[in-house]
């Protein structure tokens, strides 16, 4: 079944302080070259037939993302 | 005059907000979230709670609820709609409110006694206040830390969009100390701090969250 995945980000301007936590730890553990994280989710969508990117846009942005504080990423199935 | 009190699966506050409204005056009407039906409601109270366990967002899913669609058309019209914490979240979610509401900027849960100040004594909740006035109510939240985008919050800041701010400390890392939010036409109001839990002497660390459920009276019958 062919999936679409999408990926959900705090837009850059929101900080994000699980991603800081998470910095902090990775500090301590000694990875000092990290230097930011931010953190995201990330769905996948098993879908039936061919929907269509206006639809799935919609549910990318009307439900699995807030726009006012996130931005979303779309990854469609190969064609 | 008849308040609606809606329920959603995860909502904990709702017995309390029922109660705050029967305090104030008014007949607190149950309405459940998966119903299409406002039971001729004069006002909704949004609870506080953890509706759909915050799976998502905070209040994302809640704020689909088949009832939503009814609150969203009856507070364009004007409805006095309340949302307290978990139904500030749903509030905003569902496009009422500007803004959003996002993991508390120390991670922690916080739950204390907190002042607030009330910037806006002229909507439908804060009428029996003055501006400027300070109250003590509970807050209690993880998810409480109010955001929007820096050219955002000037507008809202230049509207006088702000209702309420924490005072004597920030308990969530919100910018500009924002507690609660209010509509355009001042009808729509969300707050994360608990008025519903500071209505009488015995339980609340004051009687100083009355007056969001009083207010409501006035701006029913005013319309």
């Amino acid at each position: 079944m062919p999936q679409v995945v999408v990926d959900v980000v705090l837009k850059p301007e929101i900080s994000d302080p699980q991603g800081q936590a998470v910095l902090g730890a990775l500090g301590r553990l000694g990875h000092t070259q990290v230097t930011g994280v931010r953190q995201g989710k990330h769905f996948v969508l098993d879908v039936e037939g061919t929907p269509s990117r206006e639809e799935l846009e919609q549910i990318a942005e009307t439900l699995l993302a807030n726009p006012v504080i996130e931005d979303v990423e779309l990854h469609l199935p190969e064609a | 005059m008849r308040i609606g009190v809606i329920t959603f699966p995860g909502s904990l506050d709702d017995v309390d907000a029922a109660r705050a409204v029967r305090l104030a005056g008014a007949e607190p009407v149950a309405l459940w979230h998966a119903d299409h039906d406002l039971r001729d409601v004069d006002a909704v109270v949004l609870p506080g709670g953890f509706s759909y366990g915050d799976y998502l967002r905070a209040g994302a899913i809640a704020a689909r609820a088949p009832l939503m669609q009814d609150v969203v058309d009856r507070a364009r019209q004007g409805m006095p709609v309340l949302g307290i914490c978990n139904g500030f979240q749903v509030l905003c979610e569902a496009g009422l409110l500007p803004g959003a509401l996002t993991r508390n900027s120390h991670l922690h849960f916080r739950n204390r006694d907190q002042r607030l100040r009330i910037e806006r004594a002229d909507t439908a909740w804060t009428s029996a206040y003055t501006s400027g006035q300070e109250i003590v109510v509970p807050v209690k939240n993880g998810e409480g830390r109010y955001v929007a985008a820096p050219d955002e919050l000037e507008r809202l800041e230049g509207e006088g969009r702000v209702a309420v701010r924490y005072v004597g400390g920030n308990p969530n890392g919100s910018l500009r100390d924002v507690a609660g939010v209010t509509s355009e036409d001042g009808r729509v109001v969300g707050l994360m701090p608990h008025p519903e839990h500071a209505v009488e002497d015995l339980t609340g660390p004051s009687t100083d969250g009355l007056g969001f459920f009083t207010s409501v009276l006035k701006a029913v019958v005013a319309a």
